[in-house]
């Protein structure tokens, strides 16, 4: 790369900062008891003996945490090992059943995410929760509107523009959120947090949907964030982000916190060791050899375009290879698996499966044809949580466990226990209630749905985004597996290291193109980001540019 | 502004949530039971075998329309033609039976009404407008189809072999609390047992999701509004049979009875989840409340008021039910 360096971002001008309450100023809200021990190290948040359960699981037991003000605290630990439902204890989702919670030395408890948000706690979920037919502008300053007696006047444009040069994301004021990607969603997540003023910020997975860039302008903003004084609260599996970012961390085990320490000294083998509780390795699994070149493709694009940005692309997959998708959000990996599936349409070009030319290719045809598709958000695409885990893993086949419409519930039955156990998902019932179910075991639900008859191409969107490392290792041994018997994979990524290791052929991509094509073993992480920043015509220091 | 509590001990919460979850599971059943316990003893004419089966006699038409709409609502959609298809239904089936066939006439009702259901699903999933405004609007035409039928004028119908259907016993039971009976084990047979109710549940459920699981799913809810219609039309052709006589009024308001009978049952109007039998104890809800103040003498104009505040009640439980999860 270059050597131009990011430049930090000076002070934003004093219409913003006009508003802005910096932590212990004189000019804050007048606290009662605080004042007397105003240390730097003051404590922001203290969880005492905090527990909480389910009806009968319990999910967090005695946890105990001082979160300093003007840190950023980590995190971690496996799916299901409690670490969001700290968060939202303390962003005011749930309520405690035993112990304290003090926000800013005042003790509260059974507080609504209203009272947290007026207390300066602010989180940014991982199910993002913003209004869809309004604009980015409108949902940042949602309940918080330039106003004058109840009618709305001008301004927030301008805030917007103040607010901007903090958070630096790029983001389009007046365009309507529902048309945005789930990685812009979150950054308008972050600048309504920040345009709240909060000092006590939760943000759960705030990168996973991120590029590895987009997740650097984060860091930098995080940082800023802290250098003004406030908390940041950072839930995440990227343990290298931790590591790089946080100033202390807590690391949790079934709903136990195992240790809270600074981040100093830790590295990502100390991390897991004390997350999965005994030594294990970060390691990748072993490929499969890849098909011969004589094997005939399963599917081929040649020179596809569609309405969804598609700009040319030809590819092939053949079985029991696994193809990776390189590429920013929002190039055109998610869309190239969504024509494959009969998602999108081809507006020109040709879609050959079996060397057929696919003419109208419905999603119902093509899953009789044994393609399958993993979508990359799996609470709003893939699961019915109104459902439980049976009829979720048999959405996709019904039509084998029936006869005249009719459901053979035994033979439905033993199938799932099948896929739970090959799988290991927990809690191991078949009717299990998904909708509480760890990302991860969420995850595992909805590739059943697909393992339970082999697919012949499976499409896989995002398939360990926001995913523990064990059930990420357990999802990495299923692509494999499945490669070896015969399927042809599609992997898509944001995260180019998995779709490196975990791939045969690589395809980069930008703005719906296809424009380098490589062996994954040749291919490594920085020359992928290099000729992908190089194929958008802008350098790596000011990706700016290339996000807008 | 913000209150402060004091954390309080947890012990007795666990009790508390498993039975909340319990009344809210079954709320109807227990509030039913109550009801016949209280109207037991209450009244000696109440806890008979006759009163008892008159309740479902009459409830029949309702209660029908209710299980066919409990489809309709875990689909994720709304219908509010059932009344004005039952219309269509009795005065094309007063008309049958006088200048065709009185057995065709009785299956003329479902068959049209499910055409007109069908009529409803192919709008709605064609032009993806939302079901609400759809069925509202279609409730007009129909209607209007009604009465241009008779002119307006109501149609008596007394031939032995129509009005058995509504009329006639089996030995105690009335010919149509079998039907109900029937019609009912059909819809939860469909819901619980097929592969179609799985791709109900999950059009309803996520829409998405079961459409990126190759389900086809305006075909699902085509399908759905079929049956509603055609039990609107079952319903309607009961009524008629029952009283001898078709008038394209009929069945005026019977759509937000059935959808507040379903309601009542505790199916979730957000779709995805709820249950046949819920909706047909939603019916006798309603039912035995109408029948405890005809046998205790109350004012009846006190019967639409408490049932509508029953309702509200029950809706309101089972909301800050889930909302606490």
């Amino acid at each position: 790369m270059n050597g131009c360096s990011k430049i930090p971002i000076s002070k934003p001008n004093g219409r913003a900062d006009s508003t802005v309450w910096t932590g212990p100023l004189w000019c804050g809200p007048v606290d009662s008891m605080a004042g007397a021990d105003m240390t730097d190290t003051e404590i922001a948040v203290r969880m005492n003996g905090v527990a909480k359960s389910f009806g009968k699981t319990r999910i967090l037991n005695d946890i105990s945490i001082d979160f300093l003000q003007g840190s950023v605290h980590a995190l971690v630990g496996e799916n299901g090992a409690g670490k969001s439902s700290v968060g939202k204890i303390i962003g005011g989702y749930y309520a405690a059943d035993e112990g304290t919670v003090d926000i800013n030395g005042e003790t509260v408890s059974r507080f609504s995410p209203r009272d947290a948000l007026q207390r300066g706690v602010a989180m940014i979920h991982q199910e993002l929760q913003l209004v869809p037919d309004l604009t980015v502008l409108q949902n940042v300053f949602l309940g918080l509107e330039s106003q004058y007696g109840g009618i709305l006047v001008q301004g927030d444009v301008a805030r917007f523009r103040a607010l901007e040069e903090t958070c630096q994301f790029g983001l389009d004021p007046h365009a309507k959120v529902a048309r945005l990607r789930i990685a812009e969603r979150q950054k308008v997540e972050i600048m309504r947090a920040v345009a709240r003023e909060a000092r006590i910020i939760i943000m759960d997975e705030p990168t996973s949907s991120l590029t590895e860039d987009e997740a650097e302008r984060l860091h930098a903003l995080i940082a800023r964030l802290k250098a003004r004084g406030k908390t940041i609260i950072y839930v995440s599996h990227f343990l290298d982000h931790i590591i790089a970012n946080c100033d202390r961390v807590t690391v949790m085990r079934d709903g136990q916190v195992i240790r809270n320490d600074s981040m100093a000294g830790e590295t990502k083998q100390s991390l897991v060791d004390s997350m999965l509780g005994q030594a294990s390795e970060i390691s990748w699994p072993t490929l499969p050899d890849a098909p011969a070149a004589a094997v005939p493709p399963l599917v081929e694009l040649k020179d596809v375009h569609s309405d969804t940005g598609l700009d040319g692309v030809s590819l092939t997959i053949r079985p029991g290879e696994i193809v990776g998708l390189i590429g920013l959000v929002g190039s055109g990996r998610t869309e190239i698996g969504r024509v494959l599936f009969g998602a999108d349409r081809i507006t020109s070009g040709a879609y050959l499966l079996d060397g057929q030319l696919q003419g109208r290719l419905t999603i119902s045809k093509a899953v009789q044809q044994g393609l399958a598709l993993v979508p990359e958000d799996r609470r709003k695409q893939g699961l019915v949580l109104t459902q439980t885990t049976r009829p979720n893993v048999s959405l996709a086949s019904l039509d084998k466990i029936s006869r005249y419409g009719v459901l053979d519930q035994r033979s439905e039955r033993a199938r799932v226990k099948r896929m739970i156990d090959h799988f290991g998902i927990v809690p191991g019932r078949v009717d299990g209630d998904v909708a509480f179910y760890s990302g991860g075991n969420q995850q595992k639900v909805l590739l059943s749905k697909w393992a339970v008859d082999k697919p012949r191409l499976l499409i896989l969107d995002e398939p360990s985004r926001g995913v523990d490392i064990g059930a990420r290792q357990r999802i990495h041994e299923f692509i494999v597996e499945m490669a070896e018997a015969g399927t042809a994979i599609l992997l898509i990524s944001s995260e180019i290291e998995e779709v490196i290791n975990l791939s045969h052929r690589g395809y980069l991509m930008s703005e719906g193109r296809i424009f380098f094509e490589a062996s994954c073993a040749d291919l490594n992480v920085d020359e992928a980001l290099n000729r992908i920043f190089h194929e958008q015509g802008a350098d790596p220091s000011s990706p700016e540019r290339i996000i807008a | 502004m913000t209150d402060t509590y004091l954390t309080d001990k947890p012990e007795p919460k666990i009790i508390r949530a498993s039975v909340g979850q319990f009344a809210q599971q079954y709320g109807v059943l227990i509030i039913i039971v109550a009801l016949l316990i209280g109207l037991s003893f209450a009244s000696d004419s109440f806890f008979t075998a006759r009163n008892l089966l008159n309740i479902l006699n009459q409830s029949a038409p309702l209660a029908i329309i209710a299980c066919a709409l409990t489809l309709v609502i875990i689909g994720g959609g709304f219908d509010l033609s059932t009344g004005a298809i039952f219309g269509v239904a009795s005065v094309s089936a007063g008309y049958f039976a006088i200048n065709v066939d009185p057995y065709l006439a009785i299956l003329a009702g479902p068959v049209i009404g499910l055409v007109l259901g069908g009529i409803n699903g192919l709008i709605i999933t064609g032009f993806g407008v939302h079901s609400f405004l759809v069925t509202l609007a279609t409730s007009l035409v129909y209607r209007g189809v009604a009465i241009l039928i008779t002119g307006g004028a109501l149609i008596p119908v007394r031939i032995a072999e129509f009005s058995w259907l509504g009329r006639e016993r089996i030995g105690m039971v009335n010919v149509a609390v079998i039907v109900l009976v029937l019609f009912m084990l059909l819809m939860m047979f469909l819901l619980n047992r097929t592969t179609f109710g799985r791709k109900v549940f999950a059009v309803g459920g996520n829409e998405e999701a079961a459409l990126l699981s190759g389900i086809r799913t305006n075909l699902v809810k085509i399908m759905t509004f079929c049956l509603s219609g055609g039990a609107a039309g079952l319903a309607g052709v009961i009524a008629v049979s029952r009283i001898s006589m078709a008038e394209p009024q009929a069945g005026m308001g019977l759509e937000l009875e059935a959808i507040a009978a379903v309601i009542l049952g505790g199916t979730s109007i957000m779709g995805g989840s709820g249950a046949v039998w819920r909706s047909v104890s939603g019916v006798l809800l309603i039912a035995l409340i109408g029948n405890g103040f005809n046998i205790l003498n109350v004012n009846p104009f006190f019967k639409d008021l408490t049932t509508g505040v029953i309702i509200v009640v029950a809706v309101a439980l089972a909301a800050s039910a889930s909302r606490s999860r």
